[in-house]
């Protein structure tokens, strides 16, 4: 009952933030849709083994999607929670904060979802990107990438004192996810040791390409997505600090 | 009969000791006052009786519950508000109260506490874009929404214009009369003279007094004083042979005795007597205010 009331008051402000609404849920489709727009973005590259650069890059760009909503929207509104007296507020009634912690997750986790959805969907439709080809696959490498990103959100969550500090430091993972994830520079031009990094670092973006095109994923840069979602999971859950 | 009893309360913060052995008791359906100068412990002790900050010894119990051991239960019949606590900005008001309604297990009717703190036409308006005031309403109709049977209110009506003063020192009385008891704690002589039937005055973490308003102003002095102008002169002597005067002063034209029982009375007869006309005649009493400076040798203002 009470969890209902705190998923729906959490999606009603999530939708009243323009910022979180425009940034996060619809950029990264908007800047699918303006990257195809350029047509020789759409045409077969031999860098990319065939495929067109806007197939290349739509994971890149669910990346970006579960990265701008689980690493810096998450973490920065909890943190204003805990700066405005809110999670201290909530103490004060027999309903525990984590409970508004769980609202925000089920809010943001939503988000990120949409977000993706609407990026595969608007490439499907307006540019013929083909749907994931292992969608079995893909889903497990989606929801292991996404668990991992939220739980680093939540690490920064756990602690930071203010929204300006939670944004401060989730800047930084946040564009390194980024930066691994081949949103700055698209993967093919990156250094191949940098590109091997980026493999594991949360969401994994090989994996969901490697899915998308229809092989199997390495089961690695999967099982370490599985590990940082535990342990980033389990330590923000026990420091987790409630006012 | 006592619903709530601190016994020994301390607690420290790194070496300062902002509750220092802090003892006292409420009754049921009374409204206990909590008085004293900044940082005097006041809020320390009122969220260790929440629960909101754990004690380092000494014990506490609302209705039979311990606030740290049975926190949950406890929340369910406690009515707090914060002295200092924000909502998300876009947060409407209505929906706050639907949201903070929804954690209990017999709630108010928001609708009526919305009307009684004179929110009715804000319903729609976002926390951000309240006034001081009335976003300090708003907390209180929060304290109250979970129907409680103690509320325990901090800096009740700081924020508030001299209007909306009055009408929320009714409200606290009405719910005071439907059989809730209530802790307030407060900065304004005014508010505890009002509104409390008891009072504990705090200073640097501990108990100074705990007595009723009056019984408080009684302990300091039970002197009264009364001035006034006479028509025509007159020798001191006059009103110092009456028992109750103790203290004849003169201020320039201006006469002022001191002396006990009913001084007044004693000094106006004497004085109609002697055909002498007093003008501007004025009886001082101890205020609360003086009570508060004897006791803690501090003015509570600052
Ligand atoms: N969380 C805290 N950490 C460290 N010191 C604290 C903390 N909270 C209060 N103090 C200190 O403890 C003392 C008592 O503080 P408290 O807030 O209980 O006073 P108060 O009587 O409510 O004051 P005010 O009238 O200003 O609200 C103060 O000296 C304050 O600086
Ligand atoms: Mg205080």
């Amino acid at each position: 009952m009470s969890l209902a009331k705190l998923v729906q008051t959490e999606a009603r402000l999530f939708a009243r933030d323009t910022t979180s609404v425009v940034v996060g849920l619809t950029l990264p489709m908007i800047i699918l849709l303006g990257l195809g727009a350029v047509p020789i973005l759409r045409e077969p590259s031999a860098d990319m083994d065939g495929i067109r650069f806007i197939d290349y890059f739509a994971p890149s760009l669910i990346v970006m999607s579960v990265g701008t909503i689980g690493l810096t929207n998450l973490p920065t509104v909890m943190a204003g929670y805990r700066e405005r007296g809110i999670l201290r507020r909530m103490r004060a009634t027999p309903v525990h904060p984590a409970k508004l912690l769980a609202a925000q997750l089920i809010v943001n986790l939503v988000a990120a979802l949409v977000a993706s959805l609407l990026v595969v969907a608007s490439g499907r439709i307006v540019y013929g990107i083909p749907l994931p080809e292992s969608p079995l696959w893909f889903a497990l490498a989606f929801v292991l990438g996404i668990t991992a990103v939220f739980a680093l959100g939540m690490l920064v969550a756990a602690v930071a004192p203010t929204a300006r500090a939670a944004s401060g430091i989730a800047t930084v993972l946040f564009m390194s996810a980024m930066f691994f994830g081949g949103v700055y520079l698209p993967r093919f031009m990156l250094p191949d040791a940098v590109a091997r990094i980026g493999d594991y670092v949360p969401p994994g973006v090989q994996t969901l390409l490697d899915s998308w095109n229809g092989e199997t994923p390495a089961a690695l840069p999967l099982l370490v997505m599985a590990v940082v979602a535990v342990a980033a999971g389990a330590t923000s859950a026990r420091i987790f600090k409630w006012e | 009969m006592a619903i709530i009893e601190v016994k020994d309360l301390v607690k420290h913060y790194g070496s300062q000791r902002a509750a220092d052995g802090i003892s006292f008791t409420v009754d049921e359906g009374e409204i206990f006052g909590i008085l004293g100068p900044n940082g005097a412990g006041k809020t320390t002790t009122v969220e260790c009786i929440e629960g909101l900050r754990t004690r380092d010894s000494g014990s506490v119990s609302v209705m039979g519950l311990d606030p740290e051991r049975d926190a949950k239960e406890l929340k369910q019949v406690l009515g707090i508000q914060l002295q200092e606590s924000r909502l998300p900005d876009r947060l409407r008001v209505g929906e706050a109260l639907d949201l903070y309604r929804s954690f209990y297990r017999n709630p108010a009717d928001p609708e009526r506490l919305i009307e009684s703190l004179g929110l009715g036409g804000k319903r729609k308006t976002p926390f951000g874009k309240l006034s001081g005031g009335q976003q300090q309403r708003l907390s209180i109709a929060l304290a109250l929404v979970g129907n409680p049977r103690v509320a325990v209110l901090d800096e009740l009506t700081t924020g508030l214009d001299p209007q909306a003063r009055r009408d929320t020192w009714d409200l606290i009385e009405q719910v005071r009369d439907s059989g809730v008891t209530i802790i307030l704690v407060t900065h304004f002589m005014d508010e505890a003279e009002r509104l409390c039937d008891r009072l504990a005055v705090i200073d640097s973490g501990k108990i100074v007094a705990v007595d009723t308003p009056s019984g408080l102003t009684a302990r300091v002095s039970a002197e009264q004083r009364v001035r006034f102008r006479p028509s025509a002169e007159f020798a001191d002597a006059l009103l110092l042979d009456l028992p109750e005067v103790s203290a004849v002063e003169r201020n320039g034209a201006q006469v002022v005795v001191s002396g006990g029982g009913n001084l007044l009375q004693a000094v106006a007869s004497v004085l109609a007597r002697n055909h002498i006309v007093a003008a501007d005649l004025r009886v001082e009493q101890v205020s609360l205010d003086d009570a508060f400076v004897a006791l803690t040798g501090k003015s509570i203002e600052n």
